[in-house]
């Protein structure tokens, strides 16, 4: 049985000009210990599924809906808040993309990290603050019981992210959500952090779903691949599948605006960067057809008739795609 | 981790075992001392405040008692300040004076407090129906002028020093309200809030330890403008009658009655302005100070722990 379970999920919000459809009908299975990537560019609606399966969508404005959302067993669309507190923090964690901001600024690291501790564990005062110069420690903060006294912006930003991480693997959760979470960092602090999860994750046996929109991250940590635009999935796999075999005119344009160190785009010998034209969809009124087609480079005569339905490429990798993408030989 | 899942048995005698950590509020009162003019107000007001407090021991003069013979005189040994159109002591009046003025400021900061946070804090924290039921509430009070208000309320209930205070409180209070609104908007909207949520922290843990923290520097300075502002108001009411009456001193009355000997009597109306101005100048320097001193980022941090890159 998979870890997190998630089938149909739906979460729209109330606007005053009609409803929002930020998630729409996203499916996937994350497996114990697996590490997840979801990508797609801003809007796609990768945080809105992490915030519906943390439960933290306001309701109202939002509405989340799904046939089945579960995590290790528990039905998390049948908690009510009080419950969903338990397991938040303690079952499933989550890091967010700005670590000069994901911390309170007027309390200390030591009262921020303890007070995890403290509220799922039910650690005393002592074992608490014991426990927090281990985790200090574990994600390499130097002198960590000093540390404790120190208050967020004393930090450089890495360090808080690091901290974060702390905070978030501090009652060694099942699920593990990273929002962007080095986007804001420089390249060799990003790397740094990286490494960090993948130990950690890896030896607790922590499941992770990671988000960004940078390529190269999640082809350097992650297992499989979701790739989101419009409120849903439209091509999923095993990250070498699907790096090497892009299946999806999204997930091709992706690539072909990402820089890669050999100079070889997916689209065939373009010396430049390829952006995606056009503007991300309309989610009021999304469009019966594939969303992407009004920005595909690669679209086919059946677009333009009926949606595309996913069509499977190899184990475990599918894309909603009508076109058939020249497959590319493996480096 | 073994010992992460087990409850501690030292659990008791928290500091004996494992490294401390100094609350964040203990941190701040360490920090405090820092700040010279905070401190400066501190010893200032606590000086003035004892000296009201001790009034009856202190005063060489009775406060009311009147002696015509002596009106009007100017500072001398015997009347330090001088004396009033009455003859009676100045100096004297200015003690007894302060135990009303300095009771009135400090009440009406309490009863601000009290009133104003909570609501303010509800109505950003909750928004919606909430926030628009209690915004509405604190409009229609906002409408009156404060001090017609403020007349209303002791017109109604009485003359008499707490309806007094009970009605500046109310004046000054959705005014408080309407500020923390503010503030808490801005804070919950805090990538730390959601952060905090996303770790199982429920309302209460949110509100105090969160938004209630981060609000606190304005709230304090705040607090220091209700005061000045309660003080003046006092002295106001007092002049339209419906505050202090006389012949009960107050530094707003006597320096409402001295207004009409300005030029005979200067003293007369030097004395209770300059204890309003110390007193309101030395709470602003401890707002400035109290507002540091809640703001770590605000802080002159000594390098001890090296800021050391990741």
């Amino acid at each position: 049985m998979p870890l997190l379970s998630v089938r149909n999920l739906k979460t729209r919000f109330a606007t005053d000009r009609g409803t929002v459809r930020a998630v729409d009908g996203v499916s996937f299975d994350l497996e114990e210990g697996e590490v997840l990537g979801l990508v797609g560019e801003s809007g796609s609606g990768k945080s809105v599924t992490a915030l519906s399966i943390m439960r933290l969508v306001p309701e109202p404005p939002g509405q989340v809906t799904a046939d089945a959302m579960t995590l290790d067993g528990t039905d998390l669309l049948a908690l009510s808040e009080a419950e969903a507190r338990e397991i938040r923090g303690a079952r499933m964690a989550m890091i967010f993309q700005d670590p000069m901001r994901s911390l309170n600024p007027v309390l200390t690291i030591g009262r921020q990290l303890t007070e995890v501790l403290r509220r799922h564990q039910k650690l005393g005062g002592a074992a608490a603050r014991r426990r927090a110069v281990e985790l200090l420690e574990t994600v390499g903060i130097p002198m960590p019981e000093k540390r404790l006294r120190a208050y967020p912006h004393q930090f450089s930003g890495g360090m808080r992210q690091r901290v974060m991480i702390a905070i978030a693997l501090s009652c060694n959760p099942r699920l593990l959500i990273a929002d962007e979470a080095t986007t804001a960092l420089d390249v060799t602090i990003q790397a740094q952090i990286i490494d960090l999860v993948k130990r950690l994750t890896r030896e607790r046996g922590t499941s992770v779903i990671w988000i960004s929109h940078d390529l190269g991250v999640v082809a350097g940590l992650c297992d499989r691949v979701n790739v989101m635009y419009a409120g849903a999935i439209v091509e999923a796999g095993p990250i070498r599948e699907l790096f090497h075999r892009p299946s999806h005119g999204y997930t091709l344009g992706l690539m072909g605006s990402t820089p890669r160190v050999d100079g070889q785009g997916p689209t065939k010998g373009a010396r430049r960067l390829t952006p995606i034209e056009g503007m991300p969809p309309n989610l009021i009124d999304p469009i019966p057809l594939c969303p992407f087609l009004p920005r595909c480079r690669v679209s086919v005569a059946a677009c333009r008739a009926r949606p595309p339905a996913p069509r499977q490429f190899g184990a475990g990798h599918w894309a909603s795609c009508f076109a058939d993408l020249a497959p590319r030989s493996a480096p | 981790m073994a010992l992460a899942q087990s409850p501690s048995p030292e659990s008791p005698a928290p500091d004996a075992a494992g490294p401390r950590i100094t609350g964040s509020l203990r941190l701040a009162a360490r920090q405090f001392p820092r700040h010279r003019a905070a401190m400066l107000g501190l010893i200032c007001l606590a000086l003035i405040c004892l000296a009201a407090a001790l009034a009856p021991w202190v005063a060489p003069y009775d406060p009311v008692q009147i002696k015509l013979s002596a009106k009007l005189k100017p500072p001398s040994f015997e009347h330090w300040i001088g004396t009033d159109h009455f003859g009676r002591d100045v100096f004297s009046r200015l003690l007894y004076g302060g135990r009303t003025s300095l009771s009135v400021g400090l009440l009406v900061v309490g009863f601000a407090f009290v009133m104003g946070v909570p609501l303010g804090l509800a109505s950003g924290y909750f928004g919606g129906r909430v926030d628009n039921l209690l915004m509405r509430l604190v409009d229609a009070f906002l409408t009156f002028p404060p001090l017609l208000l403020a007349v209303a309320v002791v017109g109604l209930l009485g003359p008499d020093i707490q309806n007094v205070m009970l009605a500046l409180g109310l004046v000054q209070a959705p005014v408080l309200a309407r500020m923390v609104r503010g503030s808490t908007l801005a804070v919950r909207e805090d990538v730390y809030v959601t952060a905090a949520r996303a770790l199982g922290a429920g309302p209460a843990r949110i509100v105090l330890s969160h938004l209630l923290r981060n609000v606190m520097s304005p709230i304090v300075v705040q607090l220091t403008i209700v005061f000045a502002a309660a003080v003046v108001a006092e002295a106001s009411l007092s002049f339209l009658g419906f505050g202090t009456q006389p012949p009960q001193p107050s530094w707003g009355r006597d320096m409402s009655e001295a207004r009409r000997f300005l030029g005979d009597a200067p003293w007369m109306f030097l004395a209770p302005t300059v204890a309003i101005m110390l007193c309101v100048l030395s709470i602003n320097f401890m707002g400035d100070g109290l507002r540091d001193a809640l703001d770590p980022r605000a802080w002159r941090t000594r390098r001890t722990v090296s800021q050391a890159e990741s």
